[in-house]
């Protein structure tokens, strides 16, 4: 029961992170909270569903299934990069030298706006991911793990890891990390400000793909407004973890799903969405700046 | 080498700037003094592409640079150590090296020698440096936080060295040594144009120097007159 709920949470937890990153990458650059990010993760599943439909109506899907499936992927993310780059360039940049309301304001309009888009264009029910495979797995011990939650693990575990990897040992990571932390020093050195922020929101928006599309299959419906609430509970995990800190959007993404998936089956399952903001309260409350923030520094 | 004709500069609706010229020559040591808010760090903002003219001119080896952005200006050979040393304090000491060398490190270009060359060369300027290439930007004391900035711009292997108050802040000693450091880039052949509040340090050192007031050049002339100049030794010498 305990080892079943902790896969449970992983599994959420590994999907709350990929989210998470975009907000703390973005947040670390830009200061901006990014309200459009959720809808990224939205278009993520529906792209999924329509490339997948395309792709089994071309007779792809029955030639090769793998196949299908990574070219879906690559597809998702590479659009939800597009959407994540225009964004950027359209709401957020015109507005980059003005007070810091005017981003925010803009971002929840632009949320709405991808939100409304879908909904006219896809409909307003639900919408059914291809059941393209068996619901399988195996069993140890009287517990069941399905191969889509190993799937959605292991995948969420190699992306941070690149992530990682790509943060501390290259040139654009590297500097990536100097435009966060002194925006005109870094273009004093010859970084190019408005590359660092586009990549920044291209590799935000790719894991949003990746998780929108991973949830679709997990769940197998999705609906125009999935976004909200998975970007209000990422968002959660990235302020957890200390808003900025990548680290901590991973550690803060993965602790929220455990709670979930814990405290629902040992407490109750009603207040399920209820845990994750009381053990944000309680974090708060100890460490205002998140597990991994740092505290607040003056620029002198 | 460098020209800035009829600058003004504007922050908001107060003019920072109000019309300054200056010249400096390939090879030069230029120092640029004057009191606090005399805009001189302004002045250096602007030449970088940080702040935009309002009205006016720059060029660089003949190229016109008045709207060119930042991170090109550094390309082209202009690199400057602002005010307060602006060390990135979470990225390690040599990862801030890295971020000084961003314009020539490109991917084609990691391995090629004159990256090594560039590091090896400020090493060899200020050995601290290469102890303490683990740590932490941020936990590095006021005088290796200026070594590290003055290298960092070196990184770029800059033609033209743009230097704020490199002074600031640092016991008599550091100082010595920071102004014997530049003197040494300046042989290496880096022009510099050194903004100081330690006129007498800077004048001393520099081969020509100009006076700002209040967003003017009121003055200028070479170092050693400047020094003995009646009207600079009351306002800025403190004699």
């Amino acid at each position: 029961m305990f080892v079943q709920q902790v896969i449970n949470g992983l599994t959420v937890g590994g999907v709350y992170a990929l989210i998470a990153l975009g907000y703390t990458m973005v947040y670390g650059i830009l200061e901006l909270i990014n309200f459009a990010h959720g809808e990224i993760y939205m278009l993520g599943a529906y792209l999924g569903i329509i490339f997948l439909g395309f792709f089994t109506a071309i007779g792809l899907t029955s030639y090769s299934l793998p196949l299908a499936l990574a070219l879906t992927f690559v597809l998702s993310i590479v659009f939800c990069s597009a959407y994540g780059f225009t964004i950027e360039k359209t709401a957020y940049k015109p507005l980059r030298n003005a007070s810091r309301l005017s981003p925010l304001i803009s971002a929840i309009g632009v949320s709405i706006f991808l939100q409304n888009y879908v909904m006219l264009t896809q409909g307003a029910t639900d919408k059914v991911f291809p059941h393209l495979f068996e619901e399988t797995g195996f069993e140890m011990q009287g517990m069941t793990f399905t191969y889509i939650q190993i799937f959605i693990i292991v995948v969420s575990a190699v992306l941070m890891m690149l992530l990682n990897l790509f943060i501390t040992k290259t040139r654009m990571g590297k500097a990536m990390r100097a435009v966060a932390q002194d925006k005109t020093m870094a273009s004093l050195v010859g970084i190019n400000i408005d590359t660092v922020i586009s990549v920044t929101f291209v590799i935000g928006s790719g894991l949003a793909a990746v998780a929108g599309l991973m949830v679709a299959m997990y769940y197998g419906l999705v609906n125009y407004s999935i976004g909200y609430i998975a970007g209000i509970k990422a968002f959660t995990a990235a302020v957890l973890g200390g808003i900025g800190s990548i680290p901590g959007a991973m550690f803060g993404g993965i602790l929220l799903g455990l709670v979930e998936s814990l405290s629902s089956s040992y407490i109750s399952p009603e207040y399920k969405d209820a845990y994750a903001f009381i053990i944000l309260i309680i974090i708060l409350f100890i460490k205002p700046s998140g597990l991994f923030g740092k505290a607040h520094e003056e620029k002198v | 080498m460098l020209e800035l004709n009829n600058i003004h500069t504007f922050y908001g609706p107060v003019e920072a700037l109000k019309g300054v010229t200056l010249k400096i020559d390939q090879g030069e040591i230029v120092c640029l003094i004057g009191n606090n808010g005399a805009g001189k760090s302004t002045t250096l903002m602007t030449i970088s592409g940080i702040l935009r003219p309002g009205s006016g001119s720059i060029s660089f080896t003949g190229e016109d640079i008045t709207d060119v952005p930042p991170h090109r200006i550094v390309e082209m050979g202009i690199s400057h150590v602002p005010e307060g040393r602006r060390i990135f304090p979470r990225l390690t000491v040599k990862e801030n090296l890295e971020m000084g060398a961003y314009t020539k490190n490109t991917k084609f270009k990691v391995q090629n020698s004159k990256f090594k060359n560039q590091f090896d060369k400020v090493y060899e300027l200020f050995p601290v440096l290469k102890e303490r290439g683990k740590q932490m930007g941020g936990t590095l004391s006021g005088g290796e936080q200026q070594m590290l900035a003055i290298s960092r711009a070196l990184m770029s292997d800059p033609k033209l060295l743009l230097l704020d108050e490199p002074s600031l802040g640092l016991a008599p000693l550091i100082v010595t040594r920071i102004f014997r450091a530049i003197k040494e880039i300046n042989h290496d052949g880096i022009t510099v144009l050194l903004v100081e509040q330690n006129a007498h340090a800077a004048l001393n050192l520099s081969n020509r120097g100009y006076v700002l007031e209040s967003g003017k050049i009121t003055m200028h002339g070479l170092g050693k007159g400047l020094l003995n100049d009646e009207q600079v030794k009351k306002a800025y010498l403190g004699e």
